[in-house]
């Protein structure tokens, strides 16, 4: 299929809800890939079973901090160095680009590097929501290396980084940005069709869209737009209540924190606190776990069903939780050791949402 | 001899002026119906407080006004300037063009042109490239030809350096002195499409704000006023002259909500509560802090999203005139309102379109002083248990918005003002106390008359480059300069509000700091 303006503003929406409180705001990365497809060639989205065993697939993603994102805009032109460079190094032509994380603004970013290049662009990405750290990625877990890895800036400086092991590259890549001014295109995770085929999280572009979509047609039609979000995600709505406390506290460079619910309606008398580390990883209702990673647990404002991003949570709000299965791939137990509640250092054994909330009885 | 001030305030159903001495006691004040082009509604509101209070007019040393014309010029596309806009960033911020997400109608008549230059800076103030000077000189005489109004400029990171942005406020002083220039980093905070829009309707309403002084100059001369200074109130609760504000009006557009919380302040000298203020159409909710509204992340305006300072509100369509529908069980607050035909339409007044003035009436909780006013008809056409049920239901709403604009749980001092603020309990959840005080109905326009002359200043700054003492010197220093410029007596000055703001992940420990300094005005 053809992306037009209006997928990209709901796949935006989509993404936003798989952020799941992390992969940052999204509203920077919608309007270039808008202009993108406006102004660019035509993106082609296309199924990962169509790719072959030895096509050459390139994710490209963003990495920075966001005060220097909202200010210092991409150039637009940043993908194709990214893109260029790779296929220098390992001398192959890229057949196609993908995300890696459908989750926040690396969804849109591919968006604008298929539009820029005319490469297509692969239904699916490396997580199926949002994580902070390089190695959280599906493709790790068959063995893909990180590196070598490329990244350039809008000057058009471009940096072939091959590290030994995915902590150097993550060091290295990080102090690179900075140098850069604090933002820097990537292609990442640099593979063959048939690494992609087995590794990735497939259909993450378009359920991104079709939750965008149907968050956009349920407000149109005044009908219920929660249970738009839990039909298409096959999630549970873990609670509905008001935001009393929250509290944040910085450890090794993580924004680590807490926030408390207080629940309303069906859940009047009840507590949801939710544990969170750029994205939110466990919820508990009283002092039962509901949910915890790798599931996805979103937090909406429950008058506008907008996500509500973890360093925007604050006394007051009311919202609606969401929780969401996450790819089968993560529920393994190489899966779990890289992204599992113990690797975040909770003392929780990680056990299905579906199978909580059936004992919870929710 | 009493040194006066006149103070003006425009909702948007009424429009307030009120008269107060120098120091800040009330002395009257008067309401008229808004009128569509503002400025008639202001002077039918000037003319009333001096016909009722008969002051001499030559003591009344200054008038301040709290105006909704520059607001209604953007919503209304009505006298808008064309703009020429110049970003300077290129390579980098191509990815994005100004006004991308506009409404279609506002952008075709305001952004007639622009050009994304090379140059600009990183966080640490370095270039990121070298300026284009010659594309720079080609921009601005293509907006010659164009005979744009005016020209915005935004340049990346330059509230870390504005080097850029002043060297092409320079070239278009040399090639285009008549066409005014706006620099983005006088404008807005970090957030480059934030400030460029900031600056872009600043630079559009130039001309509308010229021709606002303008009228409300013959106004004045015509009410015999003509030796009285002007002021104007700014969106973050201070005012400025009038030179300062034809040059930054978009510090104008939602000076009236601020109004209202700083009138609270000065009517109860209480500096940390939540404001509710409640006219005819709205009640905006705000938190009153340290004697100034606390300011909000981004503001909208007419669908643009800007970073300019405003206070941070809670808007909810339920006031005086609020149109009550009742239909078997279900009943429907707002968010339609009569306005100002409240008084022809409200059953209190022999009409029949129920408002939430008539269920406080019919409830006992409200007393309106007009004699056409007759709370026994709602209490005959109503039945109680209904009344008890839609008022219970509109201080719930009250109630939560009250909740959503508190940042913690803590009961907190409530200060109602505005013309409807009567019809409220003086109970509330949430609650420490209810104050509603004395000439709560013109809370807005003593605020505006009764303000300091503010400033604000924000730079970015790396602590490896720059000492801290010395930074903070260099961003009090500019602030207090400004506020001198707003129009402060320099004697009087003081620093309202230092905020040191650390960017995070960063090295070289870089930091934002905002300074607000304010002082009396000049009269």
């Amino acid at each position: 299929m053809i992306l037009t303006v209006q997928d990209v503003k709901d796949i935006a929406v989509g993404a936003a809800i798989l952020g799941s409180g992390g992969g940052g705001d999204p509203y920077i990365g919608m309007l270039m890939a808008i202009q993108a497809v406006e102004k660019g060639k035509k993106v082609e989205l296309m199924e990962p079973e169509i790719v072959d065993d030895n096509d050459f697939i390139v994710p490209v993603a963003m990495m920075g901090t966001p005060t220097v994102i909202i200010e210092k805009i991409p150039g637009g032109e940043e993908p194709v160095y990214v893109l260029r460079a790779i296929e220098r190094y390992y001398n192959k032509d890229a057949k196609f680009i993908t995300p890696i994380e459908a989750g926040g603004v690396n969804s849109m970013i591919p968006i604008v590097a298929a539009a820029y290049t005319g490469k297509p662009l692969l239904n699916g990405d490396g997580m199926g929501r949002a994580f902070p750290e390089l190695q959280m990625v599906t493709f790790h877990l068959i063995g893909v290396k990180a590196t070598p890895m490329i990244l350039s800036d809008e000057r058009g400086n471009t940096i072939v980084l091959d590290a030994i092991d995915n902590f150097w590259a993550e060091k290295i890549a990080r102090a690179v940005t900075i140098k850069f001014g604090g933002s820097a295109y990537i292609a990442i995770y640099a593979m063959m069709g048939r690494e992609y085929r087995r590794g990735a999280v497939k259909g993450a572009i378009t359920l991104a869209l079709e939750l965008g979509r149907a968050i956009r047609e349920a407000k149109k039609r005044g009908v219920n737009v929660f249970d738009a979000i839990l039909d298409i995600t096959k999630g549970f709505k873990l609670f509905k209540g008001k935001i009393v406390d929250v509290k944040r506290f910085n450890i090794g460079g993580f924004a680590r924190g807490e926030a408390v619910i207080e629940g309303f309606d069906e859940f009047k008398n009840r507590r949801m606190t939710i544990k969170f580390q750029n994205e939110n990883l466990i919820a508990i209702i009283d002092d039962e776990v509901i949910a915890s990673t790798p599931d996805l647990i979103t937090i909406v404002d429950i008058e506008t069903a907008k996500p509500i991003t973890t360093e925007r949570l604050r006394y007051g709000l009311r919202v609606a939780v969401i929780g969401i299965p996450c790819d089968p791939k993560w529920r393994t137990e190489e899966g779990l050791k890289v992204v599992g509640p113990r690797y975040f250092g909770y003392d929780i054994n990680y056990e299905p949402i579906e199978i909580r909330v059936k004992r919870l009885g929710l | 001899m009493t040194k006066y001030i006149l103070g003006v305030d425009v909702g948007s159903t009424h429009t307030d002026a009120v008269i107060v001495d120098e120091n800040k006691n009330f002395v009257d004040g008067a309401k008229v119906i808004t009128t569509p082009d503002v400025t008639t509604g202001i002077i039918n509101a000037m003319r009333a407080v001096l016909e009722k209070t008969k002051i001499d007019k030559t003591s009344i040393m200054a008038v301040s006004f709290g105006t909704t014309h520059i607001i209604n010029a953007i919503v209304q596309r009505k006298g808008l300037g064309k703009v020429g806009v110049i970003r300077i960033g290129a390579p980098a911020t191509r990815s994005i063009e100004p006004g991308i997400d506009w409404p279609e109608s506002l952008k075709k008549i305001v952004i007639v042109d622009y050009s994304i230059i090379r140059g600009g800076h990183e966080y640490t103030g370095e270039p990121i490239v070298e300026l284009d000077e010659d594309a720079i000189d080609k921009a601005l005489m293509r907006f010659k030809e164009m005979r744009v109004d005016a020209i915005a400029v935004t340049s990346v990171f330059s509230i870390v350096n504005p080097e850029h942005e002043l060297y092409i406020a320079e070239r278009a002083r040399k090639l285009m002195p008549e066409t005014p220039v706006v620099l983005s980093h006088e404008i807005g905070s970090v957030g480059l499409l934030e400030r460029e829009n900031a600056t872009i309707l600043n630079a559009a309403t130039l001309k509308v704000m010229q021709g606002v002084v303008n009228a409300l100059e013959k106004a004045l001369k015509d009410l015999g006023l003509e030796h009285a200074k002007m002021f104007f109130a700014q969106n973050d609760g201070t005012v400025a002259t009038k030179d300062f504000t034809v040059r930054y009006p978009i510090f104008t557009t939602v000076a009236p909500i601020s109004n209202s919380i700083r009138g609270a302040y000065v009517l109860t000298n209480i500096p940390n509560a939540i404001v509710v203020d409640t006219g005819g159409t709205t009640s905006n909710i705000g938190a009153l802090i340290k004697g100034y509204p606390r300011e909000g992340l981004e503001v909208d305006i007419a669908g643009v999203r800007t970073n300019i300072r405003a206070p941070d509100i809670v808007s909810i369509g339920l006031a005086g005139g609020t149109i009550i529908k009742v239909q078997g069980d279900e009943i429907v607050i707002g968010p339609e309102s009569v306005g100002y035909k409240l008084v022809e339409l409200g059953i209190a007044w022999g009409g029949n379109t129920l408002t939430a003035t008539d269920i406080a009436l019919a409830k006992g909780v409200m007393i309106i002083d007009d004699p056409k006013c007759k709370p026994e008809l709602p209490k005959q056409f109503l039945d109680l248990a209904l009344v008890n049920k839609v008022y219970e239901k509109m201080v719930k709403m009250l109630e939560e918005a009250i909740d959503k604009v508190k940042t913690s749980p803590e009961p907190e001092i409530i200060i109602l003002v505005g013309g409807g603020s009567a019809m409220w309990p003086r109970r509330l959840a949430g609650a420490k106390e209810v104050i509603r005080p004395e000439y709560a109905q013109y809370a807005n326009a003593i605020g505006a008359a009764t303000a300091l002359v503010g400033a604000h200043v924000e730079k970015a700054f790396s602590y490896d480059a720059v000492s801290r003492e010395k930074a903070m010197t260099l961003t009090i220093e500019e602030a207090k300069k400004k506020a001198v410029e707003a129009g402060a007596d320099p004697a009087t000055l003081e620093i309202a509000e230092v905020e040191e703001i650390a960017m995070p992940y960063l090295p070289g420990n870089a930091v934002r700091i905002r300074v607000k300094a304010v002082g009396k005005l000049k009269l």
